[in-house]
């Protein structure tokens, strides 16, 4: 049994918090440099686009903080999974991790593609299929910060939180098609943000920032895992002894 | 099983009888909030006749909310639902039953007085059958949804509130065919298409939500 | 290799110059921000759970048989 690799070990937070700490600042740096690589090719090097002039250099933060809006909610929702099934403590505490970046993704989303909007079509906001789809994504991400933050017992918060992300995340294609669907009966504007004829300097440039974002979302959601073991799991040994050198370090 | 579910259905019919005025009041909230729009944006026959698939749907939202929060919490309090969740039979059967109780004193009764509200809005014969017939095929699949909110805020202080942020989001799709298929009609598209959509969320909504209530349901209890 | 002539056409963007820098800098906000505010809660969450722990020391001492 000793030299099986055992997965569950990892899932324990004795083993997950140090674990954490010592990935938190290889992640940190990864998110710097793609953060300066991508700013530097998409803002500095990058040519203007012939259609949208400068304007269209939003897309470099715009397109990443979509994606990890969406993604950090499929995370969640995988998390929530293992957590119902195999009832494990870590899969609540990285859900409660994750929901506060995850929101913040899906702010920026909606912030980046309202100051984009404005130049481009005149507006600051548009009932765009995705966009709409992006704020009923913030909505669920609050719905479930809200959940989780009135709920007292940590383990029923925990359990409850899942099941809504399950809830939500069976709900968000219907919630797609159906904002799509609205979005072509009433002849909204549809907007193609990303041309596919984009300039090869720019799709490096936005593929290093989403890579930047991604390696960000992980960091800060490790710092926040640990604070939140630390809190969770004070009455536990390995958190006292923890605390004993973080009292030290201060 | 059909057994099961007539008999909660039954007994919820009886005790929300018994509170009439909790019905009465939700629908008389539904036909003031109707009455206020056009209070608020003008007589115009024509801006009428298009807020109104929209206005009577949003109102309906928020009727059937009305009512949610009680959905599980006077049973929560007596004890029932702990009894009702060590019983064999499945929770979720159980669930199903009140549930469509849930839909006969708040949807129901929605859908029967939508026409008056709609006459309101200038709409003609043909979209005043298409309002009511999508708020009887709409509001059950509101019921289910809501029944998964409700269990999960149950016993939770400013549960009413909560329940609206984690409900009115996945409502969204049931407001969009709802609306569509008045709207459509009024546009002389044709609403059978929005009409069929809203029956396979109906069905989607009450094949599914009991169970995932069901399962919250367990998770408040423990 | 880089692709303005002037920092004050980099600053101007070409007329999108509001549009670029509220979207990035809100942006940059928020990113220094979170890990700020992260930073702040585990340094004000270890300092709390220590003072649990030394006042749980110090009932158990003074009651050793509980």
């Amino acid at each position: 049994m000793k030299d099986r690799f055992n997965l569950y070990r990892f899932a324990s937070p004795a083993v997950f918090y140090p674990l954490a700490g010592r990935m938190m600042p290889w992640f940190a740096a990864a998110a710097v440099i793609f953060g300066l690589a991508g700013l530097w090719l998409g803002m500095l090097v990058a040519p203007t686009d012939f259609q949208q002039g400068e304007g269209y250099r939003i897309i470099f933060i715009h397109v990443p903080a979509s994606w990890m809006s969406m993604f950090i909610y499929l995370v969640m929702a995988f998390w929530a999974a293992i957590g119902l099934a195999f009832n494990t403590r870590l899969s609540g505490m990285m859900t409660a991790a994750l929901a506060p970046t995850g929101a913040l993704m899906a702010f920026l989303s909606l912030w980046t593609g309202a100051f984009w909007g404005k130049p481009m079509w005149g507006t600051w906001w548009v009932w765009d299929a995705r966009l709409t789809s992006e704020l009923i994504l913030l909505f669920l991400y609050i719905g479930f910060l809200a959940l989780t933050a009135a709920i007292d017992d940590v383990r029923r918060a925990d359990k409850a939180g899942a099941l809504l992300l399950l809830v939500g995340v069976v709900n968000v294609p219907i919630i797609y098609f159906s904002v799509k669907w609205w979005n072509t009966l009433h002849q909204g504007s549809s907007v193609n943000f990303a041309k596919s004829s984009m300039a090869e300097t720019m799709l490096w440039g936005m593929l290093l920032m989403a890579l930047c974002f991604w390696m960000y979302a992980i960091a800060v959601a490790l710092a926040r895992v640990r604070v939140i073991m630390l809190e969770r799991e004070r009455h536990t040994d390995w958190a006292r002894a923890e605390l004993a050198r973080a009292g030290a370090e201060a | 099983m059909f057994k099961i579910i007539l008999a909660v259905i039954g007994r919820d019919l009886k005790l929300a009888l018994r509170r009439q005025a909790d019905i009465v009041s939700a629908l008389f909230f539904f036909v003031i909030v109707v009455s206020l729009f056009p209070l608020g944006v003008g007589p115009e026959p024509d801006l009428l006749r298009q807020l109104a698939p929209g206005v009577l749907w949003v109102a309906a939202l928020l009727a059937t909310m009305l009512s949610l929060p009680r959905l599980f919490a006077d049973d929560f309090r007596d004890g029932t639902l702990e009894q009702l969740a060590l019983a064999p039979h499945p929770l979720g059967l159980v669930v199903t039953g009140k549930v469509i109780a849930h839909w006969l004193v708040s949807g129901l009764p929605l859908a029967l007085i939508a026409p008056v509200l709609g006459i309101q809005f200038d709409l003609s014969a043909e979209a005043l059958a298409v309002l009511t017939l999508a708020i009887l095929l709409g509001t059950p699949a509101l019921s289910g949804i809501g029944a998964i909110g409700a269990a999960l805020t149950l016993g939770l202080r400013g549960g009413g509130v909560l329940l609206s942020l984690l409900v009115l989001p996945l409502y969204i799709p049931v407001l969009i065919f709802g609306a569509g298929a008045v709207d459509a009609t009024v546009s002389g598209l044709g609403g059978e298409g929005h009409l069929s959509l809203l029956i396979a969320l109906t069905f989607a909504a009450l094949g599914f939500a009991p169970w995932a209530s069901a399962a919250a349901l367990k998770i408040a209890l423990e | 290799m880089i692709y303005w002539n002037s920092v004050g056409d980099f600053v101007a963007m070409g007329g999108y110059g509001l549009y670029v820098w509220g979207s990035f800098g809100v942006t940059a906000l928020v990113m220094l921000l979170e890990p700020i505010l992260v930073a702040r809660r585990r340094k004000t969450t270890i300092a709390l759970l220590k003072r649990q722990l030394r006042a749980e020391a110090r009932t158990a001492e003074r009651s050793p048989k509980a």
